[in-house]
């Protein structure tokens, strides 16, 4: 595409590194706009994160969705924007103030502003008179008004129109009617802005082919797909954000995948429970009695699930808990990003419990935990936390096609009636024949006298039978505690970066991963060489012991204030406690690589 | 001499259905429901392997214990036990789930769990064993206590008693019913009935405690409920391999409910005025004039045996979810090839 605009303007172009930032108002349809312009600059090859910054609220309230090019292929977040859109007239003082030295600003200019900064270019955009002009009826207009800074931009940025085209068209399934009126909108503004504008910037999008074969895909749609694909049989959740769309995705992908196209029975039961109490009681009911079950919650969720949890890990039923984690304590900012519920999933339930909790931090990761998930409950008999949050969950990342499960589904240890016949001693639940903390289940409706146990939350012996004795109590938690060292060796492990005389360590988990991988090139860029460890589940494996003992200081990055994982990092291993310095910072947003690198070169003066 | 056992349909003994020793308080009520739920598996030829017996906590919540030694059982949380349920017999449609509950359990802490798993019709037995106190705590008011009533710590209930009969038909109950520990006959003839429904039967029975309410002036002690107890039917349960007997002569005065089963249940009616247990408005009434007028009164309260359950309403396979085999719960590498496929080159499909 040959643009009519003149580039740069004696400025160094800057091609494919830079961030949009979008400010709109949250129910004024601008998803549709936002992820149209993410999905056409990675189809054009060009690397993409797309996050998008929204309030509690249905409508009215400012929302912001930055999407980050960049041609090394870096996803973290970015405290500056270049590129602003401004669509929110509540903020757009403060959105223009944020802008980053050089950049430019769109506005409706029907607004009128005052044109304050010298150091930035101002496009005004005639939003009205372009919606205006669009054979679109009226009720609609608000909606489609968006699509004019997708067309405005596409002819700034030089976004190639024909991916936005075949964007559309993706959004909208095929059909014809909203594609062409959208459509239409965008080429109107386009060739408004080819006739109109006189580019003086230097930013602009260029084809490259990084991107090939790749997926867009939100972690949420990827935990599901993960959950099908690890064969869940039962789900039962309540509505909360951000964990909701999981479960939206997970209800369509088993009605694809799991329904008899000839009968119409469903291979799965999805039930919609009165609270994360009822939740996670049917999904443990649902597990005892053999079924692959799971619940999607976040904090306030977790909380509620307590006394469950608890009786999960004693009673030692298999389950699977998603935690897409938000900002808390308390209701806390439901719509912003936190890992703040490391601590409080590890050790859920009173007394003395320790569960076992897996950490994605990358969408192949996601999707393979979801299904590995399943497996580790049923091997386990216990429950199996994966931490995802807001940021990895609500937002659209690249990844490369999922890997399809390599290993046959593992349901544990289970005895059948047969088994029941031929075995060579008496069967007790709870007794550890293995040496590994895990008894053998069986199921109920197993035809066999021999193999029934009434589970239960009450201190019991090895048979299950309700016990105060001193001795079973304690043996019972000696094994508990013998099962979670065989968890120690069956959770995925960490993945290591050391580097040859590299004095500092990093260590995290999750989705700061993007921002630590980012961070640490930085500081290579000023002399530092850090080595990197991405813890991927609890309990620790000796490899992270390994790494805090091989390095002088270990900083441990992470998206909540009180320094959850450095915590449990010292508590674990007390003897190396002094070089675990923690590094956590929370606002409710991802961590930025600048974020990161100042904390650690303060640290290190 | 050795006289043989005698043996059910399925070669048992009513020993085999047995539990363990209970170690509930001598003459508990809860020990007499947990014999019926003996003699009734016993007599209807029930297989211990496709029971499952569940409850929540209190003493009523033990009892599993204490009877179906050779069934899985699961003894839950406080007030948690509806979930449990409904989670377990979503998982294996095959099994017959009788719960024990309590009225604290039931009408306190667990009451919302309570009236969503009536509302879902999840297929349970449901027993609350009802003695209008906290007996494990040593005699607190529980939800259900007579307004006005005495105990010897707890001093003088304020507050009105929660009706555990109105509630679940305000739920959309499809099996409502109230009976005695002290009528072990009703209890058994109703237990039947409920383990031939197939959506949430609920049984209310007052159960009492003879430890911390037992004395005359309380409505759920034996004097009170042998004294009180004003039975609406006098009900016969007819498996559905057995041919109905009682001959219908004259219409109002023998009632016979089909079950889903097949089986019936044959409801003589002890006054000809009386409730129809099909009338759901006139099970309203009823209940609510017989607090009124504090009439104890028993059998079945509200029947209606087609409502769908859960499963029905999931469209559930025949086959337990939780016997699937990889192949039914794994769908197949196209599946996740062509889901790629889809996202990799961005056109819907």
């Amino acid at each position: 595409m040959t643009s009519l605009v003149s580039k740069s303007n004696g400025h160094q172009s800057v091609i494919n590194d830079f961030q949009i930032m979008i400010a709109t108002v949250n129910g004024s349809g601008s998803q549709t706009a936002n992820t149209v312009l993410l999905r056409a600059i990675f189809r054009m090859g060009i690397p993409v994160t797309g996050k998008n910054i929204f309030p509690s609220n249905i409508q009215g309230l400012p929302t912001w969705f930055s999407i980050r090019v960049n041609k090394h292929g870096y996803i973290a977040r970015l405290e500056d924007y270049h590129v602003l859109v401004a669509m929110s007239q509540q903020t757009i003082g403060e959105d223009i103030e944020m802008l980053a030295s050089g950049g430019i600003c769109l506005y409706p200019e029907e607004w009128k502003i005052k044109r304050t900064r010298q150091d930035i270019t101002y496009y005004p955009m005639p939003v009205k008179a372009l919606t205006d002009m669009a054979d679109v009826p009226a009720n609609l207009r608000p909606y489609i008004a968006n699509m004019v800074y997708v067309g405005v931009l596409a002819t700034i940025l030089d976004i190639d129109l024909s991916q936005i085209a075949f964007a559309i068209d993706y959004h909208f399934n095929g059909k014809a009617k909203p594609v062409n009126m959208n459509m239409a909108v965008v080429r109107a503004a386009y060739e408004w802005a080819q006739d109109h504008i006189a580019k003086s910037d230097p930013y602009t999008v260029e084809h490259m082919d990084t991107t090939n074969g790749m997926l867009l895909i939100d972690g949420n749609s990827a935990a599901a797909l993960g959950a099908v694909f690890g064969g869940v049989s039962v789900v039962a959740w309540y509505p909360i954000t951000p964990s909701t769309s999981l479960i939206d995705a997970l209800r369509q992908d088993l009605t694809d995948l799991r329904t008899d196209p000839d009968t119409g029975e469903a291979t799965y039961a999805v039930i919609q429970a009165e609270d994360e109490i009822g939740a996670i009681g049917m999904v443990i009911g649902a597990g005892w009695a053999g079924a692959r079950a799971m619940t999607a919650t976040s904090g306030p969720g977790i909380s509620l699930m307590s006394e469950f949890a608890g009786m999960a890990y004693y009673a030692e039923v298999p389950a699977v808990i998603w935690d897409v984690q938000r900002m808390g304590p308390s209701t806390g900012l439901p719509t912003r990003t936190s890992q703040g519920d490391l601590i409080s999933a590890y050790f859920l339930g009173h007394g003395d419990t320790r569960h076992v909790v897996l950490l994605p931090g990358s969408i192949p990761e996601v999707f393979e935990f979801g299904w590995r998930a399943f497996d580790l409950a049923d091997r386990l008999q216990t429950l199996i936390f994966v931490l995802s949050d807001l940021d990895l969950g609500m937002n659209l990342w690249m990844s490369p096609p999922f890997e399809y499960p390599d290993t046959p589904l593992d349901r544990g240890k289970i005895l059948t009636a047969e088994e029941l016949d031929n075995l060579d001693r008496k069967y007790a639940r709870y007794e550890d024949w293995d040496g590994d903390g895990i008894g053998y289940r069986v199921l109920p409706g197993t035809d066999r006298d021999t193999g029934a146990y009434l589970a239960r939350g009450t201190g019991h012996n090895a048979q299950a039978v309700y016990s105060e004795r001193a001795k079973d109590w304690v043996e019972n938690m000696e094994r508990l505690n013998r099962k979670h060292d065989t968890a120690r060796q069956l959770v995925p492990q960490p993945v290591v970066d050391q580097v040859d005389g590299a004095e500092i360590g990093l260590i995290a988990y999750g989705t700061t991963d993007a921002c630590v991988v980012e961070g640490r090139e930085r500081l290579q860029q000023q002399g530092i060489k850090t080595s990197y460890l991405r813890v991927r589940a609890l309990p620790f494996s000796d490899v992270t012991c390994d790494f805090i003992d091989q390095h002088d200081r270990v900083y441990v990055i992470e998206n909540n204030t009180d320094g959850q994982m450095a915590r449990l990092l010292r508590m674990e291993y007390p003897e190396l406690a002094a070089r675990v310095f923690s590094l956590a910072y929370a606002d409710g947003l991802p961590l930025t690589p600048r974020w990161m690198t100042t904390a650690i070169l303060e640290q290190e003066r | 001499m050795v006289t043989k056992a005698r043996v059910n349909e399925i070669g048992l003994t009513r020993n085999d259905y047995k539990g363990r020793p209970s170690t509930l308080c001598l003459g508990c009520g809860h020990n007499s429901i947990a014999n019926q739920i003996i003699a009734v598996c016993y007599e209807m030829s029930l297989n211990p392997h496709d029971l499952i017996k569940l409850s929540g906590i209190g003493c009523s919540s033990k009892s599993p214990a204490y009877f179906l030694n050779r069934s899985h059982g699961f003894n839950a949380l406080h007030g948690r036990m509806p979930a449990i349920a409904t989670g377990a017999t979503t998982a294996n449609r095959r099994l017959i789930a009788i719960g024990v509950s309590g009225d604290g359990d039931t009408g306190s802490i667990g009451l919302g769990q309570f009236k969503h798993m009536v509302r879902r019709n999840v297929p349970v037995v449901y027993i609350v064993e009802n003695n209008g106190v906290y007996a494990l705590t040593k005699g607190q008011f529980s939800a259900t206590a007579d307004f006005g009533q005495q105990l010897k710590y707890a001093g003088v209930n304020e507050l009105p008693p929660i009706d555990v009969c109105l509630e679940a038909l305000a739920a959309d109950a499809s099996f409502v019913a109230r009976s005695f520990a002290g009528d072990s006959n009703q209890v058994r003839q109703l237990l039947k009935a409920a383990i031939s429904h197939k959506g949430t039967a609920v049984l209310d029975i007052i159960s009492p405690c003879v430890t911390f309410n037992n004395h005359e002036t309380s409505t759920k002690s034996y004097p009170y409920g042998k004294a009180h107890e004003e039975p609406l039917q006098d009900i016969t349960y007819i498996p559905e391999y057995e041919p109905i007997v009682v001959k219908v002569h004259e219409p109002g005065e023998v009632q016979a409910v089909q079950m889903h089963d097949g089986s019936h249940l044959m409801l003589k009616k002890l006054d000809p005025d009386q409730h129809d247990p099909t009338d759901k408005v006139g099970a309203f009434h009823l209940l609510e004039e017989a607090r009124q007028a504090h009439q104890f009164i028993t059998g079945l309260i509200y029947v209606d045996a087609k409502r769908q359950t859960l499963a029905e309403i999931s469209h559930l396979i025949d086959t337990p979810l939780a016997l699937l085999p990889e192949e039914r719960l794994r769908p197949p590498r196209e599946a996740l090839d062509s889901i790629m496929e889809h996202l990799t080159c961005c056109r819907k499909v």
